[in-house]
């Protein structure tokens, strides 16, 4: 089998549309085995109480985040090296989600902050480096956002990505570096108890579905940009008559 | 090869000296910048110093980002860029040339104006020789940098405010290593490493930034 083929939008159109149902479906199940393990089964911290339960949202969405960036670059590159239009939609239909996912974890992180710390927000090495990781996906959107030619508009954000995953490391240092330059370690994320199995468990689960929904939601976004740059050609034009 | 690159810098220069309120512009919102942070905060002297480095710092990313928008839009619109691209030498020599170019306008002055700013803040003499030492290192970077991002934004809706989503992320670590090392003089522990740090990230981005600018140029050109 010639896994190439898949990489003409006429064909990853019909497979994509397959393959959605089946992760979200993947998802749904294992986000609610994962809820179920973090909130019924694992046990109580003895030290933070029920509060640490956020981890088995925010570890994976702070996973995911930096995960998706590299993931981003990566297919970036391909198309940069490669020419090939799947890559770019691929990269594209990953920002957004990659976004919320930092999002989503500079949020729970300031909800476990408040009752663990006593602050929504410490200038910490990684909640600072995190915070510049969403600066960066805002750029990259904003800027295949603003222009409207698609092949201009997937190159310049390729190459933003590019750029932006060299970046990456030498912020997350710079940031550590100033960060301990400044204020002593009074509050330390890396000293934190070895964890419960189960509590393991529970937020492995919940990665693995953070995985799951992103590759649903990625390929349901990605079928959207093919059906719209392709809906000159002949297999689109049918697909989309054959709908309506 | 180094003709091209001084020819390239030698008519930015000439061009910008032809047209002096384009680039004072953004040295006067430097000081002005600088200057409010004090109406601002208060006059204390000690709470002044503490910021001082911070301050021009960040002021000057600003100014640098003012003056990025027109690094490639004026050649961009009367069509001159397109001729530099199709020139025999490789695109990234023309991208360091005006990388280079920018920060002979919009650095050096910077630096010049950046001790009496200082002064403004009370920093001690050491820490002003560090702040223009620091903004010396970290200036060309900013032009490096940026000029990917005026490369990117080229010929854009709205590109000025563009350019700094994508371009102030990637200045953090300037930032941090710049302002830092004058913190360092200030709370004695010195400058040395700040300032080799700076000094790494300035080859890095020469190494890297004209390369990224220049395939950046084509497809904004293309």
């Amino acid at each position: 089998m010639n896994l190439y083929r898949y990489a003409s939008p006429a064909t990853f159109h019909p497979l994509a549309g397959r393959l959605v149902p089946w992760f979200a479906g993947l998802a749904a199940v294992l986000a609610a085995v994962g809820l179920y393990i973090g909130f019924f089964v694992a046990p109580t911290d003895f030290q933070q109480g029920e509060g640490y339960r956020i981890i088995f949202i925010h570890v994976p969405a702070a996973w995911m985040s930096m995960f998706i960036y590299v993931v981003m670059a990566f297919w970036s590159a391909i198309g940069l090296a490669f020419n090939t239009r799947l890559s770019f939609i691929l990269a594209r239909a990953l920002a957004p989600t990659g976004a919320m996912f930092t999002f989503v974890a500079l949020w729970t992180g300031a909800f476990w902050g408040k009752p663990m710390w006593g602050a929504w927000w410490v200038w910490d090495a990684r909640l600072t480096s995190e915070l510049i990781l969403l600066f960066l996906y805002v750029g990259v959107m904003a800027l295949q956002a603003a222009i409207d030619d698609p092949r201009r508009a997937d190159r310049a954000g390729a190459l933003l990505n590019l750029v932006g995953v060299i970046n990456v490391p030498i912020i997350y240092f710079s940031v550590k570096w100033w960060n301990t330059l400044h204020q002593g370690a009074s509050v330390s994320l890396t000293r934190a108890p070895s964890m419960a199995e189960t509590m393991l468990w529970g937020m492995l689960v919940m990665a693995l579905a953070a995985w799951m929904y992103t590759i649903a939601v990625a390929l349901a976004r990605a079928r959207t940009l093919v059906l719209e740059r392709e809906r000159r050609t002949d297999w689109a034009r049918a697909l989309l008559e054959g709908k309506a | 090869m180094l003709s091209f690159l001084f020819t390239v810098v030698r008519r930015d220069i000439l061009l910008a000296a032809r047209r002096r309120g384009d680039w004072l512009t953004a040295q006067f919102f430097f000081v002005m910048v600088v200057s409010l942070f004090p109406l601002g905060i208060g006059p204390e002297p000690t709470m002044l110093r503490t910021i001082g480095p911070g301050v021009v710092w960040v002021a000057a990313l600003l100014a640098t980002l003012l003056s990025l928008g027109r690094l490639f839009a004026d050649d961009h619109r009367d069509g001159s860029l397109e001729q530099l691209l199709l020139s025999p030498y490789p695109n990234a020599l023309l991208a360091l040339g005006k990388a280079i170019a920018h920060w002979i306008i919009n650095g050096i002055p910077l630096l010049l104006i950046a001790p009496v700013l200082g002064i403004q803040f009370n920093l001690p003499a050491e820490a002003l020789a560090v702040l223009v030492l620091s903004l010396a290192i970290g200036t060309p970077i900013l032009s490096l940098l940026g000029s990917i991002g005026a490369a990117l934004t080229l010929g854009l809706r709205g590109g000025g405010t563009l350019i700094t989503l994508l371009i102030l992320p990637l200045y953090v670590p300037a930032l941090i290593f710049g302002a830092g090392a004058v913190d360092g003089v200030l709370a004695g522990t010195g400058a040395e490493a700040h300032l080799s740090l700076l000094g790494a990230l300035l080859v890095m981005a020469l190494l890297i930034a004209p390369w990224i600018s220049a395939l950046a140029l084509k497809v904004s050109v293309e």
